[in-house]
């Protein structure tokens, strides 16, 4: 017996959003009177973190704070409709309507400070950091609590937005597949070294090697944990999981996680993952989203090694230790292509 | 696994079509909701607790394919703890797709089966009980009468003639796209006519995925209470709250006005949470006993009954050139939708959207199938539509890669779409990035590729010739007259294998393929999957149910709606606005 190394490569591309569109999503903003913001969405965070980035979101887009902005929902009798967080959506949409939401509250924030301040709203900016004043002139200032006071009891205004974000649906040809099916791809490639035990079909992942393009990293932190968390998904995929071992045969199938196998904190490699960030033209801050293709190119990459470490060419998922046997039994023996 | 795991930011790249001086934006700001994850007091559906609350468990199908004769429930009903037992009849418009809240496909799922069931696990009734325990208990207490009818479990042999009709909506086993064909095609150039090229190599391989869990941590579930007002409030664990709701609506003849829907916490989705099945149910059933209730799936049924990332099976073929350049893709495929089409019919466009993956070739061909097999239905999960065929392009370009001798990374490099090109689906290229991304893995990794290649862009090469879109032959293969009686009629003694296109592994040397063999050469499935029209299973139109003769359960009719146990005194004495236990 011998264990063998492989490595293996794949790249890939992934559609943003809804596929033609027709998935709208809206966001509602607005301030108490001292100036802190409330985000009313019915969208679902889901452990993403949609949450938090919407927060960054409406925190960038009203030029206040990131700690005077929360995030609600969901909940539908305050929160407006959203086709909900899938296919890649959630910053992409979602991230887009809070950003037209908050556009239309700081429009009105601006105007009570100008008012206030005696100045065009023009002539103003925000420091980021609860402050409102003239452009070159620091000194001319308002804070962003008494402003949002000024408007809500001095001036009648409702420092509040609206925002939608909607792709309007569009068919595809029935003849030649003619369509538009999203407006910005994010893309990844992800090269594995792995170890192939040639006596019981066993694989160890020793690395994952990859680099992600996501538009922006909004939250450089959130886009670690889809990362890590959705290649180590796809690797699972790529060699633990099925609910049908023997598909299209529908025995075997598990029904707790006694049966139904994934790798497990021993099973975890290192990743090193670079980040690249080529913002969409239409993305909030150019972000795309990172959840979904980030496990894709593990799957092929993992076969792939397999076929340079032992010869086996596994064109069925997942890989299992099983297939691998067979595959070795039915060549003879382990057939190493030689480590690239 | 931190100190395992290294993450740079390659701020070098794109850098000029950036503004990275933001206030916000690129900060690893903590997450507004991590203490509440931490400390195990952040609240998801089912931390809401409300008094008298009923359980339900549904009654399921032990059969791939089997008619209902008969669903006695009466021994069941007399069971200790037994509020009320839902059957199909009790449900206002028993008949829904989900995508039919964006107006594509027919309705063809019921929310309980009435007629027939077409899957193992299929519900046919709902036991809502005081106690779990004991609705599992009245569970096992109803009778159903089965006829076991023929079933298929592989998508090719479902397309095959003389196979069973999985699901009366679609008589041909397969979703009907534009009313016209039995699959979605993708034309862009002619690749016959470049698999004829003499110089060029011929690659083909046959790739399969089989279903997989999403396995949330959380399972999928639903508590909905009457509320003192007419509405009805439901805590859920949903992805798409008002998905959920409008397929409630729906489902149970209301307006939307009556529905309170509270989610926004969920334990991990992946996709499983989005197909509306508890919601209604709960509703339904919170409706009938005027009292919440919970119904929520056990691990079991979440890994078996719950809708999985469903199988995919791809053909692939391509032409190469011996100096790598791939100048004709063809595709046929088949998504595995189970017993009814919950969004893999929207999969299927999404897929053919995506093909010939991340690179520019000049002839593209696809016929992608969205089958219906005795199998559960599939749904989404991360990467929908796209991960099973990414996986099939991606060996594929290995294969193609030692075919011609070139390196599998600068192979990709060669043939990567770029800003500019005309892709099949026939809309520019823009914003790219797959040759960055080959060029920095392959940096990360070690792996050497030459010069040239570390040298190449995305943001150039690109259009010109490669916006060029190549006449294309179409053709009307699989076509349907809309009309399913007038299907031809079936073959005498068809044979049972599958019309599989001729395929193999073609690699030169004698790795073999670890799996099941490739389906054998058949005759091409030049011919629409044809079924026949009457030998088959009749379709739902006659449910063998016994009248209910207990003037309890009488089918619940949404014409007096609303009213009934809401007002019930002491059902429940507190606000479920808030969802947590007041007392």
């Amino acid at each position: 017996m011998a264990r063998h190394k492989g490595r293996g490569f794949a790249a890939i591309n992934y559609p943003i959003g809804m596929n033609l569109g027709g998935d709208p999503s809206q966001a509602l903003v607005h301030s108490n009177p001292d100036g802190k913001f409330m985000v009313s969405l019915s969208s679902i965070d889901l452990g993403q973190g949609m949450k938090s980035v919407t927060r960054q979101i409406a925190a960038e887009t009203l030029g206040v704070p990131v700690e005077d902005v929360y995030v609600d929902t969901a909940d539908s009798d305050t929160g407006p409709h959203c086709m909900g967080s899938f296919a890649s959506r959630g910053t992409h949409r979602v991230g887009n309507a809070v950003i037209a939401a908050a556009q239309e509250a700081r429009a009105v924030l601006l105007e009570a400070a100008a008012e206030e301040l005696e100045v065009s709203a023009a002539d103003l900016e925000t420091d980021g950091r609860g402050n409102i004043h003239v452009k070159g002139a620091p000194g001319r200032s308002i804070t962003t609590a008494a402003a949002s006071l000024a408007a809500q009891f001095k001036q009648g205004r409702t420092v509040s937005g609206r925002g939608i974000f909607l792709i309007p649906f569009a068919g595809v040809d029935p003849e030649t597949g003619e369509m538009t099916p999203v407006s910005c791809f994010a893309h990844a490639a992800l090269v594995v070294d792995i170890e192939v035990d040639d006596e019981t079909g066993e694989i160890e992942v020793a690395k994952l090697s990859s680099a992600y393009e996501v538009g922006r990293a909004l939250n450089p932190k959130l886009v670690e944990q889809q990362l890590v968390g959705g290649a180590w998904m796809g690797m699972s995929h790529a060699a633990w999981e099925t609910t049908e071992p023997y598909y299209p045969d529908r025995g075997h199938g598990p029904e707790d996680f006694n049966q139904y196998l994934m790798p497990g904190p021993g099973d975890i490699a290192p990743h090193d993952i670079a980040i690249l960030e080529r913002p969409a033209p239409d993305g909030p801050y150019g972000g795309k989203g990172p959840g979904e293709m980030c496990a894709n190119p593990v799957l092929p990459a993992l076969a792939n090694a397999v076929y340079d470490a032992v010869g086996v060419r596994i064109d069925e998922l997942p890989v299992t230790p099983e297939k691998i046997l067979r595959g070795i039994q039915a060549n003879g023996g382990a057939r190493p292509k030689g480590r690239r | 696994m931190s100190s395992q795991t290294r993450v740079e930011l390659r701020k070098d790249l794109f850098a000029d079509e950036r503004d990275d001086n933001l206030n916000e934006i690129g900060r690893p700001t903590a997450r507004q909701d991590i203490l509440g994850h931490v400390t195990g007091r952040s609240p998801f559906f089912d931390d809401h607790q409300f008094d008298g609350l009923l359980h339900m468990r549904c009654v399921r199908s032990p059969h791939h394919h089997a008619r209902i004769r008969r669903i006695d429930i009466a021994a069941a009903e007399r069971m200790p703890g037994v509020r009320r037992i839902i059957l199909g009849r009790d449900v206002p418009h028993n008949l829904n797709t989900l995508l039919s809240l964006i107006d594509f496909g027919r309705d063809d799922e019921p929310l309980l089966a009435t007629g027939k069931v077409s899957y193992v696990g299929e519900a046919v009734a709902a036991v809502i009980a005081e106690t779990e325990r004991q609705a599992r208990d009245a569970v096992a207490a109803v009778r159903v009468d089965w006829e076991v009818l023929p079933h298929v479990l592989d998508p090719e042999e479902a397309l095959a003639p003389g196979a069973p009709i999985v699901n009366e909506t679609w008589p041909r086993n397969v979703f009907e796209y534009h009313d016209k064909y039995t699959h979605q095609k993708l034309r862009f150039g002619d690749v016959e006519r470049a698999f004829a090229r003499p110089d060029v190599e011929i690659v083909e391989g046959r790739y399969q995925m089989s279903p997989i869990e999403q396995a949330p941590t959380e399972t999928c579930g639903a508590i909905a209470a009457p509320e003192t007002n007419g509405r009805y409030v439901c805590h859920t664990s949903t992805q798409a709250l008002f998905f959920s709701l409008g397929t409630t609506a729906k489902l149970l003849d209301m307006p939307s006005s009556r529905l309170h829907f509270i989610g926004g916490t969920v334990g991990g989705g992946f996709g499983g949470k989005v197909d509306s099945l508890h919601e209604p149910l709960a509703v339904l059933g919170a409706i009938l006993t005027g009292a919440p209730v919970k119904y929520i799936w056990d691990r079991a049924e979440e890994m078996q009954v719950g809708a999985p990332r469903g199988a995919e099976r791809w053909y692939l073929k391509d032409a190469v050139t011996r100096d790598g350049r791939i100048v004709a893709r063809r595709f046929r495929g088949y998504f595995d939708c189970g017993a009814y089409t919950r969004l893999s019919s929207y999969a299927v466009q999404k897929a053919t959207g995506h093909l010939p993956g991340p690179y520019t070739i000049e002839n593209v061909s696809s016929d992608v199938y969205c089958v219906f097999t005795n199998r559960t239905p599939a749904t989404a999960m991360r990467g929908f539509g796209i991960t099973g065929v990414d996986f099939a392009i991606e060996c594929h370009m290995d294969k193609v890669a030692e075919r011609v001798g070139l390196d599998p990374i600068e192979l990709r490099i060669l043939n990567a779409y770029r800003d500019g090109d005309m892709k099949a689906h026939r809309r520019l290229a823009k914003n790219t990035a797959l040759i960055e991304c080959c060029q920095v893995a392959a940096e990360k990794a070690g792996w050497p590729i030459r010069p040239e290649f570390a040298a190449m862009s995305s943001l150039t090469g690109g259009g010109g010739d490669r916006a060029a879109i190549p006449e294309t032959v179409t053709d009307e293969e699989g076509r349907v007259d809309g009309t399913p009686a007038a299907r031809p009629a079936p073959r005498p003694a068809a044979p049972a294998p599958a019309p599989a296109p001729a395929t193999a592994s073609t690699s030169a040397r004698p790795a073999a393929p670890a799996t099941r063999p490739a389906a054998p050469p058949a005759t091409p499935p030049a011919a629409p999957p044809v079924a026949p029209p009457v030998s088959a299973p009749a379709p739902a139109a006659a449910p063998a149910e016994r009248p209910q003769e207990r003037p309890a359960q009488k089918p619940y009719q949404p014409q007096e709606p609303f009213t009934r146990g809401v007002k019930k005194p002491g059902a429940h004495r507190f606000s479920s606005l808030s969802g947590t236990r007041r007392r």
